[in-house]
C-alpha cells in the first residue's frame, strides 16, 4: 500500500495518522454522546435537582446522584490522603536513599501493584483484608477513637470491615505506583548539583530532602496527586466488592456507602425501568465530567511546572 | 521486531481460522437465581445430544432487557412481567423451577433452626422498628432461647436481584407498614431507621452475616446450606413454624394455583398450607412469540422439555424445586399455541 | 545539636523504608492470598478441560482461557495500528499544535473513563446494532481500553529519537514517513513493544466492560461472532457462587491472570534492557 505511492507517500502517511489521531475525538466525542443521550430522560425529568437529591428509590422511581456522589469524592480523597505520605516516602527511598542495585526490584514490585486486576483487589478485599480490618483496626478504633470529639463521629459504628474507609484504603494501595512513578521522574529531574552543594555544608539527608529536593518539586506532585484522584474516582470492581453497597450518606466512615461506579455496576444489569437505567446512565455522565474536570487541572499544572 | 511480528500475523492466522463448529449454540441471559440449575442442566444436556446452551447469569433486568432487543433466544427473570407487557413486547412466559430463600443470622450460642421468626417481625427488623435482638417481638416467638441483649445489623443484596425481588415482595404481603414504606422490586429503598449493610451478591450477603455479630441476612437456600449459615424457622400463613426442607418448598409449590394465573405469572410467597415454606419463587424463561428462527427456538424449548422431565434430579440435588407435571402440561399447551414461526407455523408439536 | 539532626535522620530515613516495605508487602500479601487459595486447583485439567457444572468434580478453565486470549489478541491487533500511528502524529506532525494538544487531553480521559463506561458504550453501538452479543465486541471494547496506552507510550517513545537522527535521514533525500518507519521504529520499537505488553497487562484482567460485550460462554468457543468465554467474568461469577469447586476454580483462575499480568509487566520493564545489553 506504501509502496505504491512513493510520491505521495508522505501525504499519505500523514493523512492516515492524523486519522488515527483524530479517531480518539470521535471516540471521546461519540462516548459523551451516548451518555448525555442515555442520561436525558432522567435529567429532563428530575432537571439540576437530580446532582442534589439523596433520594434513590428504584420502587417509586426517585432518583438522585447524591449518594453516589458523596461516597464517590470521600473514598477517593482517603485514597489520595493516605497514598500522599506513603507514595512520598516511597518515592524519596527508591530514588535517594536506597542503593542502586535494590532500587530497581523494589521499583518494579511498587509498580506491579497498579497491574494486580482491579477484581482482585475486590475478591482480595472483601475476602482477607476486610475481615482482618474489621477485627483489629476498627475494633481497637472503636475502644479508642469513638470517643473524641470531632474525630470520633468518623469511627463510630460496628466493625464490619467494608465501608467507606475500607474503599479508601484499598483504593490507596491501587493509586500508590502511579504517585510513586510520578513522584520520582519529578525527584530525577532536579539538577545534582543542588544536592551536592547542600551535602557540602554538611547537611544530613533528611535536611537536603525537605529543605531543597522537595520545594523544588511542590508543583509536579500536586499535578500527581490531582492525576492519581482522577484514577481512583473511576474505579469499579474493588470498590463495588469493600464499599458496602448503602444508597444512604453517613459521617462515619465505618459505615456502608456506595459509589457512582460500585452503583453503575450493581444495578446496571437489573434495571428494567427506563428512568432507573437512564439515572444510572446520569450518574455516569456525572462520573464523566468530574473526571473531566480532575484530569483538566492536573493537565494545566503539570504544563506550567513543565514551562 | 519482524519476528514478533511474524508471531503476531500468524496467530491472527490461526484465530481467523477459528471459523464456527457445526454444532447447534443456543444462548440466554439473565436471572443469577437459577444459574446453577441451568448450568447443570446444559452440562448433561450437551453430553446426551450434542447441543451447547450457554447461559449465562447477568441478572434479571438484563434477561429482559436482552430478550426485549432480541440479542438472545431466550431470556430469564426471577421476576415475572405483567400480561400487558408481555403482550406489549410480543413475549411468552413460563417457570421454569423453582426455588426458596432463607433468612439467616449469627448470634452467639444460637444453631441452625433454633430461632423463629414470622414475616411481620422480618419486616419490622428490616424497618428498624425492632432494634435488638432481645425485643420483646423475637422473644416472645422463643421462649425457649436466651437472647443477648444485641443490636440487630440487616444484611441485604446490595446490587438488584431477584433475591430482592423476591424478598421484599414476601415482606409487601405479610406487612402493611411494609408495602406503604418500601414495597416490592429488585431494589428497594432500605430504611435508614435499622442498621443497614449491603453485600454483593449472595457471597457477600453471606460474608457480612458470617462476620458480624448480631447480623441477619436472607439468601437462597443452597447458600445457606453449602455454607454453614444459621438459617431460622419461619411461622407460614397457616401460623405454623416449619423448617426450610425441601419438603416445606414443595409442600408450598404444589398448594400453588397455576391454572389461573394469565401468562404465569405466580408468585409462590406466603402460600397456604401446614407445611408450606412462606418464601419460595418460580423463576421464569421468556421467549418471543413469533420466532424468525424456528429452528433455534424449537432447540430451546427441547431444552426445557428435557430439563422437565430429566432434570428433576439434578435441581433437587441443587436445592432446587422442579416443577409439577400438571404445569409442565400447561406450559407444553402454551408453547404448541402460542409460539409460531414467522410463517404462521407452530414451532414445537 | 548534632545529635537532634543525626536522629531526625535516622528516624526519616527508618520511616522511608517502613513505607517501601508496606507498599512491597502490599503486593506479597495478595500474592500469598492467590497462591494460598488458588495453588491446589492448579494442574493440567485447568487449561485442557471446559468449565464444569455447578457442584462437579474435575474441570477446568480452557474455553475460558481460550476466549481470553483471543479476544485480548484481537484487540491489541485491532487498536496497535491506530495507537501507533496516531502517536507517531502526535510526535511528528501535531507536536505542540491546538489539535494535537487537545487530542492529547482526550487521550488522557479516554485513559482515564472507568472501563465500565466504555463497556456500556460498546454495548449500546456494537451489541445493539449487530443484535447480540459476541467476541467481537469485546475485542473491541478491550482495543478502546487498549489504545490510549498504546498512543502515549507511542509518542513518549518517538520524542526520544534525537532529530539529528531524523535530519541524518531527510539529508539524504528520503521521505519523511520513511524516515519515520525505517529509522525511527526501529530506534524505538522495543519501547513501543513494551508498550503494546503493558496494553496487553491492562486489559486482560478487564471485567466489566466484557460483561455487556463478550458475556461469556460455558462451552469452547473459537468463533468471535458468538459470545466468547472469557477469565474475568468466569472468574467473577465463579467466585461469588455457593459451589466449592467453583470457588476453587474462581481463585485458581485469578491466580493464573494476575500471575500472567505480572510476567508481562515485568519482561516488559526487563526488555528494553536486554535490547540495549545484546547491541552493546
Amino acid at each position: 500500500m506504501l509502496r505504491a505511492l512513493p510520491r505521495d507517500g508522505d501525504n499519505f502517511f500523514r493523512r492516515a495518522s492524523f486519522a488515527s489521531a483524530g479517531l480518539i475525538s470521535v471516540l471521546m466525542f461519540a462516548l459523551m454522546a451516548s451518555l448525555v443521550v442515555g442520561a436525558w430522560p432522567a435529567l429532563h425529568k428530575f432537571g439540576p435537582g437530580f446532582f442534589f437529591s439523596d433520594d434513590w428509590n428504584p420502587v417509586t422511581e426517585q432518583f438522585g446522584a447524591a449518594n453516589a456522589l458523596y461516597g464517590t469524592l470521600v473514598s477517593s480523597f482517603i485514597a489520595v490522603l493516605l497514598a500522599l505520605p506513603v507514595g512520598l516516602a516511597v518515592s524519596i527511598f527508591l530514588s535517594e536513599l536506597c542503593p542502586q542495585w535494590l532500587s530497581r526490584p523494589l521499583s518494579i514490585a511498587i509498580e506491579l501493584l497498579a497491574a494486580v486486576p482491579s477484581i482482585i483487589y475486590g475478591m482480595w478485599g472483601l475476602f482477607v483484608f476486610a475481615p482482618w480490618f474489621g477485627e483489629s483496626f476498627q475494633v481497637w478504633a472503636s475502644d479508642h477513637l469513638a470517643d473524641l470529639p470531632v474525630v470520633g463521629t468518623l469511627f463510630q459504628g460496628p466493625p464490619m470491615g467494608v465501608g467507606l474507609l475500607t474503599s479508601g484504603i484499598i483504593l490507596a494501595f491501587m493509586i500508590l505506583p502511579i504517585l510513586t512513578s510520578l513522584i520520582k521522574e519529578a525527584l530525577s529531574t532536579v539538577p545534582n548539583v543542588l544536592r551536592e552543594a547542600t551535602y557540602g555544608i554538611g547537611a544530613t539527608q533528611f535536611e537536603v530532602i525537605a529543605k531543597v529536593l522537595l520545594p523544588a518539586v511542590k508543583g509536579p506532585i500536586f499535578g500527581a496527586l490531582i492525576l492519581a484522584l482522577g484514577r481512583a474516582l473511576g474505579e469499579t470492581m474493588a470498590i463495588t466488592f469493600v464499599i458496602g453497597g448503602a444508597q444512604t450518606i453517613e459521617t462515619s466512615l465505618f459505615m456502608p456507602a456506595t459509589s457512582i461506579s460500585a452503583t453503575i455496576a450493581e444495578q446496571f444489569n437489573e434495571a428494567t425501568g427506563q428512568l432507573h437505567i437512564s439515572s444510572l446512565i446520569g450518574l455516569g455522565l456525572v462520573l464523566f465530567m468530574i473526571t473531566f474536570v480532575v484530569m483538566g487541572t492536573a493537565r494545566v499544572l503539570l504544563r506550567r511546572n513543565r514551562k | 521486531m519482524k519476528q514478533l511480528l511474524k508471531g503476531v500475523v500468524l496467530s491472527c492466522a490461526v484465530v481467523g481460522s477459528g471459523a464456527a463448529m457445526a454444532d447447534t449454540v443456543i444462548n440466554g441471559a439473565g436471572a443469577t437465581f437459577p444459574y446453577p440449575v441451568y448450568a447443570k442442566w446444559a452440562e448433561q444436556y450437551n453430553k446426551e445430544t450434542g447441543v451447547k446452551l450457554n447461559y449465562q447469569a447477568i441478572g434479571s433486568g438484563g434477561g429482559i432487557k436482552q430478550i426485549v432487543a432480541n440479542t438472545v433466544d431466550f431470556g430469564a427473570s426471577d421476576a415475572p412481567l405483567d400480561k400487558a407487557q408481555l403482550d406489549k413486547e410480543g413475549l411468552v412466559q413460563f417457570p421454569a423451577v423453582m426455588g426458596s430463600i432463607v433468612p439467616v443470622v449469627n448470634l452467639q450460642g444460637i444453631k441452625a433452626g433454633e430461632m423463629k421468626l414470622s414475616g411481620s417481625v422480618l419486616a419490622d427488623i428490616y424497618m428498624g422498628k425492632v432494634k435488638f435482638w432481645d425485643a420483646a417481638e423475637i422473644a416472645k416467638l422463643n421462649a425457649g432461647l436466651k437472647l443477648p441483649h444485641t443490636p440487630i445489623y440487616a444484611v441485604h443484596r446490595s446490587d438488584g436481584s431477584g433475591t430482592t425481588y423476591n424478598f421484599s415482595d414476601y415482606l409487601t404481603r405479610v406487612s402493611a407498614d411494609w408495602s406503604k414504606t418500601v414495597g416490592t422490586g429488585k431494589e428497594v429503598a432500605w430504611p435508614k431507621e435499622a442498621h443497614q449493610l449491603g453485600g454483593k451478591g449472595n457471597a457477600g450477603v453471606a460474608n457480612f452475616v458470617k462476620r458480624t455479630k448480631g447480623a441477619i441476612g436472607y439468601v437462597e437456600f443452597a447458600y445457606a446450606k453449602t455454607n454453614n449459615l444459621t438459617y431460622t424457622q419461619m411461622q407460614n400463613k397457616a401460623g405454623a413454624f416449619v423448617m426450610p426442607t425441601m419438603e416445606a418448598f414443595m409442600a408450598a409449590a404444589a398448594n400453588a394455583d397455576w391454572a389461573h394465573a394469565p401468562g404465569f405469572k405466580l408468585i409462590l410467597n406466603d402460600q397456604p398450607g401446614a407445611a408450606s415454606w412462606p418464601m419460595t419463587a418460580a423463576t421464569f424463561i421468556l421467549m418471543h412469540k413469533e420466532q424468525a428462527n424456528p429452528a433455534t427456538a424449537k432447540e430451546v424449548l427441547k431444552f426445557f422439555k428435557w430439563g422437565y422431565e430429566k432434570g428433576d434430579n439434578l435441581a433437587s440435588e441443587l436445592e432446587y424445586v422442579p416443577m409439577p407435571d400438571n404445569v409442565v402440561k400447561m406450559v407444553e399447551d402454551m408453547w404448541r399455541g402460542d409460539i409460531k414461526s414467522d410463517k404462521g407455523q407452530a414451532v414445537y408439536q | 545539636m548534632i545529635a537532634t539532626r543525626k536522629l531526625k535522620n535516622g528516624i526519616f530515613k527508618g520511616l522511608c523504608l517502613a513505607a517501601t516495605l508496606l507498599g512491597v508487602g502490599i503486593l506479597v500479601v495478595i500474592l500469598f492470598t492467590l497462591f494460598q487459595k488458588g495453588l491446589a486447583g492448579l494442574n493440567w485439567a485447568l487449561f485442557t478441560e471446559v468449565t464444569p457444572g455447578p457442584d462437579a468434580q474435575g474441570g477446568g478453565l480452557a474455553n475460558a482461557i481460550v476466549g481470553s486470549v483471543m479476544m485480548t489478541l484481537l484487540g491489541i491487533l485491532i487498536a496497535t495500528p491506530i495507537g501507533v500511528l496516531a502517536g507517531t502524529w502526535l510526535a511528528e506532525y501535531g507536536q505542540q499544535s491546538k489539535t494535537a494538544d487537545t487530542i492529547r487531553f482526550l487521550n488522557g480521559m479516554l485513559m482515564s473513563a472507568p472501563s465500565i463506561l466504555i463497556g456500556l458504550f460498546v454495548y449500546q453501538m456494537v451489541v445493539v446494532t449487530m443484535g447480540h452479543f459476541s467476541g467481537w465486541a469485546g475485542s473491541i471494547a478491550l482495543a478502546i481500553i487498549a489504545l490510549p496506552v498504546i498512543i502515549s507510550t507511542t509518542e513518549e517513545m518517538l520524542k526520544l529519537v534525537p532529530t539529528s537522527l531524523r535530519e541524518a535521514g531527510a539529508g539524504l533525500g528520503t521521505p519523511r514517513w520513511k524516515v519515520t518507519v525505517k529509522l525511527s521504529y526501529r530506534a524505538v520499537g522495543t519501547g513501543i513493544i513494551t508498550g503494546i505488553l503493558l496494553s496487553v497487562a491492562r486489559i486482560s484482567g478487564e471485567t466489566a466492560p466484557l460483561l455487556f460485550t463478550a458475556l461469556n460462554s460455558s462451552f469452547m468457543t473459537t468463533n468471535p461472532n458468538e459470545p466468547m468465554a472469557n477469565l474475568p467474568v468466569t472468574i467473577y461469577q465463579f467466585a461469588m457462587s455457593p459451589y466449592e469447586s467453583w470457588n476453587q476454580l474462581a481463585w485458581s483462575g485469578a491466580l493464573l491472570i494476575t500471575m500472567s499480568i505480572l510476567i508481562l509487566n515485568v519482561l516488559s520493564r526487563v526488555l528494553p534492557r536486554l535490547k540495549k545489553r545484546r547491541s552493546a
